[in-house]
């Protein structure tokens, strides 16, 4: 579904992606590692299109279309979500007017009628059970005043609205208790199908407990500089990034 | 160039019939009015407190003043009903100059008196004599011009100890089919433990001519009573209004003003209030959205002259285009007035590099045991916001209108006024869509359509 080719972008000037290439197909799942500053979150701004970002390089390929030449409403509307590492705050705009919306949006998109508000409200209901988001937070302005993981159920709860095919989920697990991760992860787990893939971008193991990875990549100074399956990710927690850092660095 | 020139010479030619066609009180404080215009010159784009706008040239255009009162429309009551849901209102028009009430006014009979200057002065003239032109300044020339021109005006009383049940609702609309200058005025007295919620709406039925609404609002709140004063204005390019409103607090009394500017053309509002008594409260809340070359320009002027007060503002502009705002607010604590609450705060979104706003907040403090503050901004619409949106697929258009209506949404919330604080929020929402025609805004459709 997706084919990442020699991607390389920069922000103000300062070249932060060096070439990055990645296939994911429906079904799986990616972990992507790597140090701070490796590139990690860039390479998701640039997936969906934060206008921050400028692409000098290669490209980017989603279910055959050239995503780097799409919005990044419609991106979101061909099937790709992010749920961000520090979700926004937005004052004064409910999650029910925010999500309504959104799929509003979608729907309009691909020709079809918006959806009833009793339909609507329904939809609310049942997909704010996964990821176990109170009622209340729902009728609150998006995000403001959310604790740190309920700041992230919501993130899971958007993707369950919006039933993406790829998702990436960025640092979801900063700023969670062990509890809350391991909601947020049963949420992910229950969304996961055939059709659908995730990456996930973590520091950390522990997440990957939660959700199994098929393969992990390490991306080091603006390129995944490793690939392998799920051990690398123990092999990480254990070694740190040391002798991959030694490893690339002498290589160059 | 003295745009002043052209009325006072109306006046001396027509003093004659403007006198007898108003009630002798308006005539007595016409001699002082003229006296001030003499020498008196409406403010240049640049003078003390007009940093933005020019008076001089909004007077100086030829309009039309119906000195002779001829009617215009035979009864504005049976074109337009109200049409503001689950608002059950008492309804009253005015008709470019000339007032009207519809059958609706009756349901406050027997507890609030809203009547022409021309039976008030009958019906009730030590009221009217007492404060008719007590709260207004001369000095501004404005005001001046109004007291030398106005031939009526509306006057709502609300006697000692009466809570009007329903919200009075005043519709403006201009619909003279020629250039015209209007004198519109309102005085309004609510007595001791009184309350009343108004609501004045601002109407252009043409767009195709130039009108001026020169309008002064004196408001009298006597010891603890409660007022609420929501003054909507939606016009059109062409349309013009200077509004001065002048309120004088007693003791306990809480006074709610709300100016919203939707549509218009140029617009200047005044707001001075004058706390006079002890534990008075003090709530001015202004809303605009303004677009292609509409300039709305605000100036607030609380006078704390009495100790444990309560005043707080909030100002809140949306300008697009080639907009224009202006907010200049000053807060005065005089000596002797310990404990005295005030806030004043100015936030301002310019959506378009072209769009301009104007902001000055002041303080002015004489008393050492008080809390004041004042803030102001101007910015443009959260970066990351919008784009947190759009990774949802909402558009980048509809996610701007989403975070405007966001950004006014608690000068809306503030309205004491259920019924008028969802219809706000709805008209707020069709005028960013773009959507805002004059009749579907208009809380007075017409029943021709």
């Amino acid at each position: 579904m997706l084919i990442i080719k020699d991607l390389q972008a920069s922000i103000e000037d300062k070249q932060i992606l060096k070439g990055i290439n990645l296939t994911v197909k429906p079904g799986e799942v990616h972990a992507i590692m790597g140090p701070n500053g490796s590139g990690k979150s860039t390479l998701s701004a640039v997936l969906t299109g934060n206008p921050a970002y400028t692409v000098t390089g290669g490209s980017v390929e989603f279910y055959g279309k050239d995503l780097l030449a799409l919005s990044p409403e419609d991106r979101a509307h061909e099937g790709l979500f992010l749920s961000f590492q520090y979700p926004v705050e937005i004052p004064g705009v409910s999650m029910v007017n925010f999500m309504r919306t959104a799929l509003n949006e979608k729907r309009k998109y691909f020709g079809q009628e918006p959806l009833s508000a009793a339909d609507f409200l329904k939809l609310m209901r049942e997909k704010r059970t996964i990821v176990q988001l109170d009622n209340k937070l729902a009728s609150r302005a998006v995000n403001e005043g959310f604790s740190g993981g309920e700041k992230k159920r919501n993130e899971i709860f958007q993707m369950a609205m919006l039933e993406p095919k790829l998702s990436i989920l960025d640092e979801t697990d900063s700023g969670l208790d062990i509890d809350a991760l391991r909601v947020v992860a049963n949420g992910v787990n229950t969304l996961k199908s055939k059709d659908n893939a995730t990456i996930v971008i973590t520091h950390y193991q522990r997440l990957l407990d939660y959700i199994k990875p098929d393969f992990v990549h390490v991306l080091y100074k603006g390129r995944i500089v490793m690939s392998a399956g799920p051990e690398l990710a123990l092999e990480l927690e254990e070694k740190g990034y040391d002798w991959i850092k030694e490893q690339v660095d002498s290589q160059q | 160039m003295n745009a002043l020139k052209q009325y006072i010479d109306l006046y001396d030619e027509s003093r004659e019939a403007i006198e007898q066609q108003s009630p002798a009180l308006l005539n007595n404080l016409r001699r002082v009015a003229r006296e001030h215009l003499e020498t008196a010159r409406l403010p240049r784009k640049g003078s003390e407190d007009y940093e933005a706008t020019d008076l001089e040239a909004v007077f100086a255009h030829d309009y039309g003043v119906n000195v002779n009162r001829l009617p215009f429309d035979a009864d504005p009551a049976e074109a337009f009903h109200c049409d503001v849901p689950n608002m059950s209102t008492c309804l009253y028009y005015s008709s470019n100059d000339a007032f009207h009430s519809s059958p609706t006014a009756e349901r406050n009979i027997g507890q609030v008196v809203v009547e022409p200057f021309s039976m008030a002065a009958v019906d009730y003239p030590e009221l009217m004599n007492a404060y008719y032109g007590q709260l207004a300044r001369m000095t501004d020339p404005t005001v001046a011009l109004n007291t030398l021109l106005v031939q009526d005006g509306l006057f709502i009383y609300v006697p000692d100890g009466v809570v009007a049940e329903r919200p009075i609702q005043l519709v403006n609309i201009f619909n003279a089919a020629l250039d015209m200058m209007v004198q519109r005025r309102l005085l309004i007295v609510v007595g001791k433990n009184a309350s009343i919620k108004l609501l004045a709406c601002d109407h252009t039925q043409s767009p195709d001519y130039h009108y001026l609404n020169n309008q002064v609002v004196e408001i009298v709140a006597m010891q603890g009573s409660t007022i609420d004063y929501y003054d909507m204005e939606e016009s059109t390019p062409l349309t013009r209004r200077v509004s001065s409103i002048y309120v004088d607090q007693h003791e306990g009394s809480n006074v709610l003003i709300d100016g919203i500017t939707l549509i218009n053309g140029f617009t200047r509002n005044n707001y001075h209030v004058e706390v006079n008594g002890e534990h008075a409260e003090t709530r001015l809340l202004g809303m605009t959205i303004a677009s292609g070359e509409q300039h709305v320009d605000s100036h607030t002027f609380i006078s704390h002259n009495a100790p444990r007060c309560h005043s707080n503002e909030m100002f809140k502009y949306v300008l697009n285009d080639s907009a224009v705002g202006a907010f200049a607010g000053k807060i005065l604590v005089k000596p002797d007035c310990p404990r005295v609450e005030a806030y004043q705060g100015n936030r301002n979104i310019c959506g378009a590099p072209t769009a301009k706003m104007y902001t000055k907040p002041q303080l002015e403090i004489y008393t050492d045991d008080v809390m004041c503050s004042h803030g102001s901004a101007v910015g443009q619409l959260d970066e990351d916001a919008l784009f947190y949106m759009r990774t949802r697929g909402i558009g980048i258009d509809e996610a701007r209108r989403l975070l405007m209506q966001a950004f006014v949404a608690d000068v809306i919330d503030g309205v004491r006024l259920d019924a008028l604080k969802d219809r706000l929020h709805y008209l707020v929402e069709k005028r960013f869509a773009g959507t805002l025609s004059n009749c579907s805004s208009c809380m007075a459709a017409c029943r021709k359509n």
